[in-house]
């Protein structure tokens, strides 16, 4: 299986009472909260800890998008990746992605990963995600009731920029361009692999086993509550006469590992309640702008609360912002609810294989960083991780082929970008 | 309160309903923000004096399509054939919020097509000095106190009716709000201040003392944009939907003025 390794990059200094004197982390977050200086640190030590996971084995780095946002600090995870790619040499760059509605032309997107691409040696996962209500209708301006409609064309405008060889024209219903000839062009062909990050909904579902794409949920409340997504997900793969290959799904999970379970609970407390406490506090005007959810999964979403059937599934007709205003915020509920497994290295196996088979997921998404934890838990948690829980996973699903993982060039014809070192020219 | 009479017109995007009740001089009524899921006061009121037409606009309670309208150019000319098709050619129009914009656009684009203008509280300008609240950045839950000066009158008007479908009524209601959006997102800007003047319909201005989506001084804005004759009312103890705090009053003084 596939273990990647998370970063979302949130602003580490939001003060203690940040819930009790401002209304959201996201869309209207004060500006007065962000200090660029602090900043400078968290980037570059984000990117330090981006770059020692990749060091440490990971099968791939992964980053993504938010706008207006303290835990996410990411508004152009293109920027991230490009700067990993020069600094990593094997490990696959995982952008989950790029909210295609919000490029104007989108064209932009099939250049900036093509770029990614040709930088990497063809290490890129192209994810599209349609974004949250937060980033896309309040953030960025988005009409919600137009949002998926300009995004699935997008979609079509990038995969034709990236597959067409000869200069042509699009005519959109929301994009028109009379020259479409993105220069460069991407490595891996026809095209990186795509990944879709969605919610729960069927349609989307649909789509990605309509198009063969890898379907990603992306929750921050673990498998307990994920259980019920991914067991939709697969019902209708099953309906649709799809095997049931885990490669094609994948789902992050938050991991604190220590070498006592006592020691784990201590250690990621303080991050964990962080997460939960701060950075999920979203003001509750921003989750459901009207036409975000569409009416066919508003539909499932009602008839499942009307059924109360066992497996109603909490996340039909629910936005990003909706599930967030009934977090857990303490540790023991955090860890009881499974939002981050919590223990020794051999509770971790245990738990994470629980994960992995009992929801048929053979990419897992792994944030070892979460919250206000420092470069040095972060690293301390990647490195335990990597050396006791990684090799005991590896082998999960190996009867499976993952047809969906980057294919670079091979490992002689890329380059290795030259160390930096300043005042050298001055001394020679 | 008695049932109106219940018409359809067929528009491309959508079948649109088109209640009508009471008899004389024919009178438009476009609801606001949220539409019609259920007949209210204010056409009583309306209808007892003229032979009152209520077409739903698109996407708005009792017209399902609205998603193929995609520029303001599609809105325009999807509202002028509804109008026209529910026999409101020439006639004259009372309107509100959202649908006050559209009617104001309608004064302004084809001036033949409306006598006499009553607007509650419209839609289309944006003032960043003074801006209006976000009505879609709203918790269900205080949207009553955002566009009611009661909040009880949304409630009522949006509360499920005996026998509905407990599934497609909330449907509805949030296909209200979509269709607003999708019409006036994400500021309710619609550049409608640059035809204003093309408007010469004598135009009555309503506003509620407690409108909190609107700002009042929009109501000077538009009164020294239009083309034609106009006066400004304030409706004490209403709010944006002036119509659902202040039924009588509302009837009032647009009936008067349509007289």
């Amino acid at each position: 299986m596939k273990l990647m390794w998370f970063h979302l990059m949130p602003y580490t200094e939001l003060p203690d009472d940040f819930r009790e004197r401002h209304p959201s982390v996201w869309v209207d977050i004060h500006s007065s909260l962000f200090d660029p200086k602090r900043a400078h640190v968290m980037y570059n030590e984000f990117m330090d800890e981006l770059e020692y996971a990749a060091t440490c084995g990971f099968d791939a780095i992964c980053v993504n998008e938010h706008h207006s946002n303290g835990y996410g600090l990411m508004p152009s995870p293109n920027l991230i990746a490009t700067a990993l790619a020069r600094r990593t040499t094997d490990t696959a760059l995982c952008v989950l992605g790029n909210s295609l509605a919000l490029y104007n032309p989108p064209t932009r997107v099939a250049e900036e990963f093509a770029m990614i691409d040709c930088i990497s040696g063809g290490r890129l996962i192209a994810g599209f995600p349609v974004g949250t209500p937060m980033d896309t209708c309040y953030a960025y301006g988005q009409n919600p009731s137009m949002l998926r409609e300009r995004y699935l064309e997008a979609h079509d405008l990038v995969v034709r920029a990236w597959t067409e060889r000869e200069t042509f024209a699009f005519n959109g219903r929301f994009n028109q361009q009379r020259y479409v000839n993105i220069w460069p062009r991407p490595v891996q062909t026809p095209h990186p692999p795509i990944w879709i990050p969605g919610g729960g909904s069927v349609e989307t579902w649909q789509w990605c086993a309509e198009m063969d794409y890898v379907y990603c949920y992306l929750s921050y409340y673990g498998y307990k509550a994920g259980r019920a997504t991914m067991q939709g997900f697969w019902d209708e793969m099953a309906r649709l006469g799809k095997d049931r290959n885990p490669y094609r799904a994948g789902f992050l999970q938050f991991i604190g590992v220590a070498e006592t379970r006592a020691k784990a609970m201590e250690l990621y407390r303080g991050p964990a309640e962080y997460f939960y406490g701060r950075c999920l506090h979203v003001d509750p005007r921003f989750a459901t702008p009207p036409g975000y959810v569409t009416e066919a999964t508003q539909r499932a979403g009602l008839e499942s609360q009307v059924q109360k059937a066992a497996n109603a599934n909490p996340v039909l007709g629910s936005t990003t912002g909706t599930r967030m205003q009934a977090v857990a915020r303490e540790m023991e509920d955090i860890v009881d609810r499974g939002y981050v497994i919590v223990g020794s290295p051999d509770e971790v196996v245990a738990q994470l294989s629980e994960v992995a088979t009992e929801l048929n997921v053979g990419h897992l998404m792994l944030l070892l960083q979460f919250g206000n934890m420092g470069k040095e838990l972060a690293q301390y948690n990647t490195r335990l991780f990597a050396e006791t829980v990684m090799p005991r996973m590896k082998g999960l699903f190996s009867e499976w082929e993952d047809r969906w993982w980057p294919q670079p060039m091979a490992r002689e014809t890329r380059v290795t970008p030259a160390a930096f070192h300043p005042g050298a020219l001055a001394a020679e | 309160m008695t049932q109106p009479e219940t018409l359809s017109v067929e528009l491309a995007v959508s079948s649109c309903r088109v209640w009508r009740r009471g008899t004389g001089r024919k009178l438009g009524f476009l609801a606001g923000f949220g539409g019609l899921p259920r007949w209210m006061p204010v056409l009583d009121r309306l209808a007892a004096q003229r032979q009152l037409i209520v077409p739903s606009l698109p996407g708005f309670p009792g017209a399902e399509g609205f998603r193929s309208l995609d520029t303001h150019l599609d809105w325009l000319l999807a509202v002028h054939d509804l109008l026209q098709q529910s026999g409101l050619d020439g006639a004259d129009l009372v309107a509100s919020s959202v649908g006050a914009a559209f009617a104001a656009e309608m004064a302004a684009l084809w001036p033949s097509s409306v006598r006499r203008l009553v607007l509650i509280a419209p839609f289309g300008l944006f003032d960043e000095a003074e801006p209006p609240a976000d009505p879609w950045a709203v918790r269900p839950a205080d949207q009553g106190a955002l566009f009611c000066a009661d909040p009880a009158r949304w409630a009522e008007l949006k509360a499920l009716p005996e026998g509905a479908n407990s599934i497609e009524w909330p449907i509805i209601q949030n296909r209200a709000n979509e269709a607003a959006a999708r019409a006036f997102w994400p500021l309710g800007n619609t550049r409608l201040e640059r035809r204003l003047g093309r408007i010469t319909a004598p135009t009555l201005l309503l506003w509620g003392a407690e409108d909190r989506v609107m700002p009042r001084p929009y109501a000077q804005r538009f009164a020294a944009a239009l083309g034609g004759p106009s006066e400004i009312r304030i409706i004490d103890g209403a709010g944006h939907l002036a119509e659902l705090d202040r039924p009588d009053a509302v009837a009032e003084a647009a009936l008067a003025w349509t007289a």
